[in-house]
C-alpha cells in the first residue's frame, strides 16, 4: 500500500488560538478519508495547511514522497492536488466551461487550451452540468456551483482531491446523486479527503475517519469504531456524565 | 472554421485601425492626421492598460509612468547615442518593460486599493526622480536637435513617418491584447481577476502571471512615449508623467468596456472625440477634466462593464464578434 499523503505533527495557530495541534496521519492511495468534528474544530484549516494556503508552524507534510511543507497552493496544484471550497468560489464572469478549463490548464497535467476544452466537456458531463457549459458561472444555483467546484478540481486529473462540505446545503436527492459522484471518482483511482457533516454520507462512503475537536485528533478509525467511540459522542454532545448529573439535579 | 471562431474578435479592431490610418491619407489634411494620431496613441495606451486592468483586474492609476519613462530613455538614446527612431523605440519599450518587471515583483503582492495607491506613488516618485536626474536634463528635460529629423526626410516628413509608426504601435497593442485574451496565459489572468485565491488553488502561479501581465501592459506605452516625444521635439518631467493622463486612459478603458479587445478602442475613440469637443468649447475648456471625472463616476455607477460589456450582456449572440 503506497502512502500518498503523510502529515507528521502538523500544528498551526492563529494568535492565541491553537487551530491545529500535532496532527499526524498517513493516507494510503485510493482511500476515502473522512474528516469530521464540531464547527470550529479546525477541519478547513487542516485543508488549508495541506494545500498550502497556510504554512504550518511546525510539522511536515509529505505528498507523493516529497516534502511539500510550506509550498504554495499553485505548487501543490501542479503536483496533483485539487480541492473544492466550502464557500464556493466560481469565476463568475467566465463561462462554466472556461471555469473548468482553468483547472485543466494549470493543474498537474498542464494542458493546452484545446485539450482543456475537451477535458472540461467530459468532466462537466460527468458531474451533470453538460447542459450549462456556455452559461456564465455566476448564473448557476448553489448546488450547481458545488458541482462546478468539483468539476474544476477533477479537470486537473488530480492524485488527491480535497472535498470541503460538498453536500452542505443540498437537498436529499442532490445528496444521493453527489454521493454517487464521489464514489465514481474513487473508482477512477483518485484518493479523497472529505470534510462532511452529513453523517449518512460519511459513514457510508469513507474507509477511515479522523475526528477533530479544538484542533486535536481525538479519534481515528473505521466508521463503525468512530460511531461508538465515547470521546466522539462527547465532542458532539458534550460530556455524557455531566449530562447525567444535570438530569439528577433536576429531579 | 475553428481558427476563424477563435480569432473573429480581432477583425473589427483591425478595421478600426485601418480606417483611422486611411482617413488622413485620403483627405490629405495635416490636421486630420494629428487628430488620428492622438486617437491611435490613446488606443495603444488604453489597449495596453486593459491587459492589466481588464484582464487581470488590477487598477493602475499611474500607468503613464511607463509612457514617460520609455520616452525619456528613447530620447536620451536619440540625442546622446544618435540611435535611430526605431531602435530607440524598441529600447524605450524594453526599458519600460523592465521597469514594470521590477515594480511588479515588488508591488503586485498588494491587492485592490493598496496596489492602486502604490501605482500613483510610483508615478510621482519617478517624476520627482527625473526632475533631479541630470543625465536626463533634470527639470528642463531633453530637447531634440533639429538635425535628428534629417534621416527621416526633414521635420515635415518625420511627422508623416511618425503617424504611420503610431498606427503600427496601435496595431501592435491590439494584436497583443487579442493574443493575450485568447491564450492560456490570458485564461490565467481572467481567473486571477475573478478570484485570485481560487486561481492559486487551481494552479495559476499568480505572482509570475501578474508580473508578466504588468510587463506586457508597459511595453507599448514605453514605445509610444518615445514616438510621441520624438514627434514633439522635447520631453519634460511634467509632460512625461501627468497623473491626469493616467486617469484619462482609465476612463477610456472603463467607458469602452474593460476586459474586451474592442472596448478600449471604442473608449479611446469616444473619449478623444469628447475631449476634442470640450477643449475647444468656450464653457468646458477649463473644466474638461472634471467632465472626465463625472463620466468615470457615471460609468462605475451605471455601466460598470463598459459599453461593450453592456452590449455583450444584452445581446449574447454578439459575444464572438465583440471579443
Amino acid at each position: 500500500m503506497t502512502i500518498l499523503l503523510s502529515l507528521q505533527g502538523v500544528s498551526k495557530r492563529f494568535g492565541g488560538l491553537q487551530a491545529l495541534l500535532n496532527i499526524t496521519f498517513d493516507l494510503p492511495q485510493g482511500q476515502i478519508l473522512g474528516l469530521i468534528g464540531p464547527n470550529g474544530a479546525g477541519k478547513t484549516t487542516l485543508f488549508n495547511v495541506i494545500n498550502g494556503v497556510y504554512p504550518p508552524e511546525s510539522g511536515r507534510t509529505v505528498f507523493r514522497d516529497k516534502d511539500v511543507t510550506g509550498l504554495k497552493p499553485y505548487h501543490l496544484a501542479q503536483m496533483g492536488m485539487a480541492r473544492t471550497h466550502q464557500i464556493v468560489r466560481p469565476l463568475n464572469e467566465l463561462s462554466v466551461r472556461e471555469n473548468v478549463m482553468v483547472g485543466a490548464c494549470f493543474g498537474h497535467e498542464n494542458q493546452d487550451l484545446g485539450n482543456a476544452s475537451k477535458i472540461a466537456d467530459e468532466v462537466l458531463e460527468f458531474v451533470g452540468l453538460a447542459a450549462r457549459v456556455d452559461q456564465l458561472a455566476g448564473s448557476l444555483n448553489v448546488a450547481q456551483k458545488k458541482r462546478l467546484e468539483m468539476a474544476r478540481a477533477l479537470a486537473a486529473h488530480p492524485y488527491l482531491l480535497l472535498l470541503d462540505e460538498v453536500l452542505a446545503g443540498l437537498n436529499h436527492s442532490e445528496i444521493d446523486s453527489m454521493i454517487q459522484t464521489v464514489l465514481k471518482i474513487r473508482e477512477q483511482g483518485i484518493t479523497i479527503i472529505m470534510i462532511e457533516h452529513v453523517m449518512k454520507a460519511v459513514m457510508n462512503i469513507c474507509d477511515r475517519i479522523i475526528v477533530l475537536d479544538y484542533g486535536q485528533q481525538i479519534a481515528e478509525g473505521n466508521p463503525e469504531a468512530i460511531a461508538s467511540d465515547p470521546k466522539v459522542v462527547e465532542a458532539y454532545l458534550g460530556d455524557p456524565r455531566l449530562a447525567e448529573q444535570l438530569l439528577e439535579e433536576e429531579v | 472554421m475553428k481558427i476563424w471562431h477563435r480569432h473573429s474578435g480581432i477583425i473589427l479592431p483591425v478595421l478600426v485601425i485601418a480606417a483611422l490610418t486611411l482617413w488622413p491619407v485620403i483627405t490629405g489634411k495635416a490636421s486630420n492626421r494629428e487628430s488620428a494620431f492622438t486617437i491611435l496613441k490613446a488606443i495603444a495606451l488604453a489597449s495596453s492598460l486593459n491587459i492589466l486592468l481588464g484582464y487581470t483586474g488590477y487598477v493602475s492609476f499611474g500607468h503613464i509612468v511607463f509612457y514617460g519613462f520609455g520616452g525619456y530613455v528613447g530620447l536620451f538614446l536619440l540625442t546622446e547615442n544618435e540611435w535611430s527612431l526605431w531602435t530607440a523605440m524598441l529600447a524605450g519599450g524594453l526599458a519600460s518593460g523592465m521597469l514594470a518587471f521590477l515594480l511588479g515583483t515588488a508591488i503586485l503582492r498588494l491587492r485592490g486599493a493598496y496596489f492602486a495607491l502604490a501605482t500613483i506613488g510610483i508615478n510621482e516618485a519617478m517624476k520627482a526622480f527625473i526632475n533631479n536626474f541630470d543625465l536626463f536634463g533634470g527639470p528642463t528635460g531633453i530637447t531634440l536637435n533639429f538635425s535628428v529629423y534629417k534621416p527621416y526626410g526633414g521635420a515635415a516628413q518625420a511627422l508623416q513617418t511618425s503617424f504611420y509608426a503610431g498606427a503600427g504601435l496601435a496595431l501592435l497593442a491590439i494584436v497583443l491584447s487579442h493574443i493575450v485574451r485568447t491564450s492560456k496565459f490570458g485564461l490565467g489572468l481572467l481567473a486571477i481577476r475573478e478570484n485570485e485565491d481560487a486561481a492559486e488553488v487551481m494552479g495559476v502561479v499568480t505572482p509570475r502571471t501578474k508580473t508578466w501581465a504588468y510587463v506586457l501592459s508597459a511595453i507599448v506605452p514605453g514605445m509610444i512615449g518615445v514616438l510621441f516625444f520624438f514627434k514633439n521635439g522635447n520631453v519634460e518631467p511634467h509632460d512625461a508623467f501627468p497623473l491626469h493622463a493616467s486617469i484619462e486612459i482609465l476612463v477610456m478603458v472603463m467607458l469602452g468596456g474593460q476586459g474586451t479587445v474592442l472596448g478600449p478602442i471604442l473608449g479611446a475613440f469616444a473619449y478623444q472625440g469628447m475631449r476634442g469637443y470640450l477643449v475647444t468649447s468656450e464653457f468646458f475648456k477649463d473644466i474638461q477634466l472634471s467632465v472626465s471625472g463625472a463620466l468615470l463616476l457615471l460609468i462605475v455607477l451605471f455601466i460598470p462593464a463598459g459599453a461593450i460589456g453592456w452590449l455583450r450582456h444584452r445581446i449574447p449572440t454578439l459575444r464572438r464578434v465583440l471579443a
